[in-house]
């Protein structure tokens, strides 16, 4: 039911781990459901020089994750916050249908970490 | 290692089916010899499976399968007994094809309880007895349930349910072939089980129905089944049927033993793993049944992982529920949907050796391991 490359990113996923001095933190999902992703992102300039993700979910959940990390490594934070849920699940040829809803999170939780990101980067200068 | 998912057929059974898919295809309604023939393959079937279940052979109607049996039992009484009242008793850990006949009933104007059950996925019998009402007219629980493989005291709640004056129903889906099957001992007016879950084959099951139940067929059509379900027999299928079942109540002590070796060990092992929870009874359970969980991950993915290591398994996690919620089984025994999404269930048949067991011990630690690191709810 998925493709070879979700099983590939599933299998060796990309990226994962944390990032100590992130510049922005975000996650999304609830364990109610099934799914967590938690992403970290480093910044440099307006280029995301950086991504690691931890995620507690399907293989579907654990694929988005990896590949959305590969996609939003060397953007600018603008463009990688137009990154969809569809772009993810066309980038990994497809996802089962069942899993568009609850399991491709992947995007909302990069766009929660560059809003993380906006927010502590206003504030720093602000002061 | 998901024989309760189902099982391969096995090589007598083929052989005793085979005659009829070629040779002998006759219609067992038809007056010439090849309908004879397959007339007496059926009787001989009939009675055969009639005397496992130390019943009567015309207590008996072939099924496509359990949950044909699991619905012509509900419906069929339900609706040929509704003058006499219109409450059916169930459990919150019945296989789909019992709740959602009950609830279907529901909408029919048919009132229901759903009894809870214990942490260990067991209906108390006193519970049963609190729940009937003078209108109840039926009530079913299953024998022993497909996830965790909690048995239920079915004997007991059958004389409680028999004193009260209602039909007692169970799915026997899980057990026959396993568990001892005298209807006469479990104290039950209606029996359910289903060809494939023990080496038979696909879409065939049996419905036991004590005489003087009286049921409405959900299939008109026919006289076949003394006019309780229409349509041309699976001459092949009830053979098959017939002889699975024969072989495996043969073997079941002998068969039992060892898997209940095979089971513990597995269960000792996959204790081990920190953050780990066993489900279901360590006492009243089937001898093949293992079902954990473990923190901080998601089924599915588990499952997956020992795919690719060649291991089949199974899980009640949201995704491999087929709906958003985990297993509605754990949920009822008060698990969190957290702690339920990360449950795996292996069962174990005829095929699995120690060395089996032991290659998934070997495995499944690594893979928990693996998938603790990627998850940011766990915290080394």
């Amino acid at each position: 039911m998925y493709s070879d490359k979700v099983m590939d990113h599933f299998t060796n996923p990309r990226n994962v781990g944390e990032i100590a001095d992130a510049d922005g933190i975000g996650e999304v999902g609830n364990a109610r459901c099934g799914d967590i992703m938690k992403l970290w992102i480093k910044v440099d300039g307006d280029v995301i020089t950086d991504v690691k993700f931890k995620t507690f979910g399907c293989g579907a959940a654990i694929a988005t994750s990896s590949v959305i990390t590969e996609m939003a490594i060397g953007k600018t934070v603008a463009e990688a916050e137009r990154i969809t849920n569809q772009e993810v699940a066309e980038e990994l040829h497809g996802l089962p249908s069942v899993k568009m809803h609850c399991s491709n999170l992947a995007a909302e939780a990069l766009m929660a970490a560059i809003e993380d990101y906006r927010k502590k980067s206003d504030k720093t200068s602000a002061s | 290692m998901d024989h309760a998912a189902t099982t391969a057929l096995r090589p007598e059974v083929l052989d005793s089916m085979l005659p009829y898919f070629g040779s002998e295809f006759g219609n067992a309604s038809s007056v010439y010899g090849w309908g004879r023939r397959a007339r007496q393959a059926l009787d001989s079937a009939r009675d055969t499976v009639s005397g496992l279940l130390g019943a009567s052979s015309d207590e008996i109607i072939f099924t496509s399968g359990g949950s044909e049996g699991a619905n012509l039992a509900i419906k069929g009484v339900a609706w040929a007994n509704q003058n006499r009242g219109k409450h059916i008793i169930t459990s919150a850990i019945e296989h789909h094809a019992v709740l959602d006949s009950v609830l279907w009933l529901e909408k029919q104007g048919f009132e229901i309880t759903i009894l809870p059950v214990d942490a260990e996925g067991q209906v108390a019998p006193a519970q049963v007895a609190e729940a009937l009402r003078p209108d109840t007219i039926l009530v079913s629980i299953m024998h022993a349930n497909n996830e965790v493989g909690t048995i239920q005291p079915i004997s007991e709640i059958g004389a409680i349910v028999r004193e009260h004056g209602a039909f007692f129903h169970t799915d026997a889906v899980q057990t026959a072939g396993v568990l001892g099957m005298s209807v006469q001992e479990l104290n039950v007016d209606l029996l359910s089980l289903s060809a494939h879950k023990f080496y038979g084959p696909k879409g065939v099951g049996a419905l036991y129905l004590r005489k003087g139940v009286r049921l409405n067929p959900l299939i008109h059509g026919g006289a076949q089944e003394k006019r309780r379900r229409a349509g041309t027999e699976n001459v092949a299928g009830i053979v098959g049927l017939a002889k699975a079942l024969e072989l495996a109540q043969e073997e079941r002590e002998e068969e039992n033993a060892r898997l209940i070796a095979l089971r513990d060990r597995l269960i000792e092992g996959l204790m081990r793993i920190p953050s780990t929870k066993v489900n279901g009874s360590l006492v009243q359970r089937l001898p093949n049944n293992v079902n954990v969980c473990f923190e901080f991950i998601e089924g599915e993915s588990m499952l997956l992982n020992l795919d690719l290591r060649g291991v089949a398994a199974s899980s009640g996690s949201a995704c491999t529920s087929g709906s958003l919620d985990p297993s509605h089984v754990l949920l009822a025994m008060g698990l969190t949907h957290e702690i339920a999404h990360g449950s795996l269930r292996l069962t174990l048949g005829r095929d699995n050796t120690e060395a089996d067991v032991d290659y998934v011990l070997q495995e499944v630690p690594m893979i928990v391991e693996r998938l603790r690191a990627m998850s940011p709810l766990y915290q080394g």
